[in-house]
């Protein structure tokens, strides 16, 4: 059989097929990074849009650009450390985020060790019923906690009628809230990452450690427990990642106490059009989850390097 | 067969309670007749006739239909793209930025994609709106695409591809008549995954909307943060229904499907 002459090399359509992704990309993803960084030094103004840009690459020459680098206002930059709103709020995200994270794990590790020692003709329904939720949309999620924490909520008219508390108590818009918020949304990513280490896990080990004399319970804490590890920390991560930037559930099912990271740069942008603020922000957001996200991602790895 | 101990079933159970009452007690109340969320006063679907007179509420749900079905589908095309050069095209140049471009938008907070999107579309002066919601999606939609038909892509037997291209396949062909009947469950299902993102997405479309394009979602989170409105307790509800049914549908053709293709290989097999 000949080769058709009329077919390029395929090295050629391979050019093709990536270079649109990846443009894309480029121009969608990796651009705008660029945008945030170079408007977060720029200061505020009202105007439209709402900043005065630091640089002009349009009309600066070199020179010009090389001397605003060096008068670069660093101001949103300083602000984050010195203004006490951005401070506080980077800390405590990262404490309602990683308090929830380890209340999360030990909420979803029974479930996840049941679903793996559940009949394997069980198991596909269970997972499904596990990401059933997560198909629903995350604001109706929140919105159904939303009628059963409020004041006049399902949970306070039950505990009333049952003669528990004899006034309503304020569960939504506080921190409470949140907590109940991010461990209903983020059940299933910690649920399924710990479940799939699970299952994988060989019986034979824990019987054998039976048979040489573990209890039930010693048997976990040697042999499941460690070897769940890269489960708990995948787990752990895709928790903790997203949390850490969430606006909704602080937003709607938090109150004025309530200060993270997500909601404080919402209302920069939103609410006092600071651009170059919410810039800064953002960009302040990102370096803070790039070791996260590093660790994530390198685990994952070697979780692939160990599958193959 | 083990049996599940009394510690398993109870935390299942517990589980199970947790993730769906919040969802039935919702939809429960949706058929309510009073306004309140907590008392009953009995029976009724006014809520759902309200919702169907509701101009506003229509609107915003044809917009991010339309949202959901143009940018899902690019979504798929490119997400399939990007997935077929980081499982087949080894290692070319550039490819450690492109795979951290098409992993990062998992993880990366909401705000920061929405935000930095918005200072694009300022920056080349594109009036916002529809179109800049539905580019924003496809933007962060393609990523999941390309994850769940990159994971079909690197499972399959490659010795089939080669085959075709032994035989006279063009390369191209060989995509068309083999590789792409093989991850097709994938791709439908990268397709949902992104349509049904793009439905749930709110903060990402309310930093690209422009004046005139409202998406549900928004509708939604601007009702909720005015009160608790039944008519909102049955839009859910549809909604609810809407994906469940999908879900269900889809669960039931990949079962389907993979039992036939089980099926195929054992006669393969028992032919040769």
């Amino acid at each position: 059989m000949t080769v058709n002459p009329k077919i390029s090399p395929p090295s050629n359509r391979r050019w093709i097929v990536t270079s649109i992704p990846y443009l894309w990309m480029l121009v969608f993803f990796l651009v705008p990074f660029f945008i945030v960084l170079k408007i977060s030094f720029s200061s505020s103004e009202i105007a439209q849009p709402p900043y005065a840009p630091a640089f002009d690459f349009m009309t600066d020459t070199w020179n010009d650009t090389l001397e605003k680098l060096l008068t670069l206002t660093s101001d949103n930059y300083s602000r984050l450390f010195q203004d006490s709103i951005y401070f506080s709020s980077y800390l405590s995200s990262l404490w309602i985020a990683g308090s929830s994270t380890v209340m999360m794990l030990f909420i979803a590790y029974p479930i996840a060790y049941a679903m793996a020692r559940a009949p394997k003709s069980w198991r596909p329904t269970l997972v499904m019923m596990v990401v059933l939720p997560f198909w629903t949309s995350f604001l109706i999620r929140i919105y159904a906690w939303i009628a059963i924490l409020s004041e006049e909520g399902l949970l306070n008219t039950l505990l009333t009628s049952l003669g528990i508390i004899d006034e309503p108590i304020q569960i939504l818009s506080t921190n409470t809230a949140v907590y109940i918020g991010i461990l209903y949304s983020y059940l299933p990513f910690m649920v399924l990452p710990l479940y799939s280490t699970l299952e994988k896990m060989d019986e034979s080990l824990i019987e054998s450690a039976k048979d040489l004399g573990c209890t039930s319970i010693g048997a976990f804490w040697r042999i499941t427990a460690p070897l769940s590890i890269p489960g708990v920390i995948a787990g752990c991560f895709l928790v903790f990642i997203p949390a850490v930037g969430e606006f909704v559930i602080p937003d709607l099912l938090g109150g004025s106490e309530t200060i993270m990271i997500g909601k404080t740069m919402w209302e920069e942008f939103f609410n006092n059009r600071d651009w170059p603020a919410a810039s800064g922000v953002a960009i302040a957001l990102l370096l803070l989850l790039m070791i996260p996200i590093m660790i994530f991602q390198s685990n994952e790895a070697r979780q692939q390097e160990a599958g193959q | 067969m083990r049996r599940l101990s009394i510690f398993n079933v109870v935390s299942l159970t517990i589980g199970f309670v947790f993730l769906y009452l919040p969802i039935i007690l919702l939809v429960i109340y949706s058929f309510n007749a009073g306004r309140s969320v907590a008392v009953w006063g009995g029976w009724s679907t006014k809520w759902y006739s309200s919702v169907f007179e509701n101009q506003q509420l229509l609107a915003a749900s044809w917009v991010t239909l339309k949202v959901g079905v143009l940018s899902a589908s690019v979504a798929t095309v490119l997400g399939t793209l990007s997935a077929l050069a980081l499982a087949r095209f080894g290692r070319f140049k550039g490819r450690t930025l492109f795979s951290a471009m098409v992993y990062a938008p998992l993880v990366m907070p909401e705000v920061i994609t929405g935000l930095s999107l918005l200072l694009l579309f300022v920056s080349l002066n594109i009036d916002r709106g529809f179109w800049t919601i539905v580019l924003s999606h496809i933007t962060f939609t393609m990523c999941f695409v390309a994850v769940v038909v990159q994971s079909r892509l690197s499972s399959f037997d490659r010795s089939i591809e080669e085959a075709a291209l032994d035989l006279g396949c063009t390369p191209f062909m060989t995509f068309f008549r083999i590789t792409l009947p093989i991850i097709l469950p994938a791709v439908i299902s990268g397709w949902m995954l992104a349509f049904t993102l793009s439905l749930d997405d709110f903060v990402i479309a309310s930093f690209t909307t422009g004046p005139g394009a409202t998406t549900l979602p928004m509708k939604i989170y601007s009702d909720v943060r005015l009160g608790i409105k039944p008519e909102i307790n049955a839009i859910c509800s549809l909604m609810i229904a809407v994906v469940t049914v999908t879900v269900m549908i889809a669960s039931v053709m990949t079962k389907r499907q993979e039992v036939e293709r089980e099926r195929a290989e054992r006669l393969a097999v028992a032919g040769r």
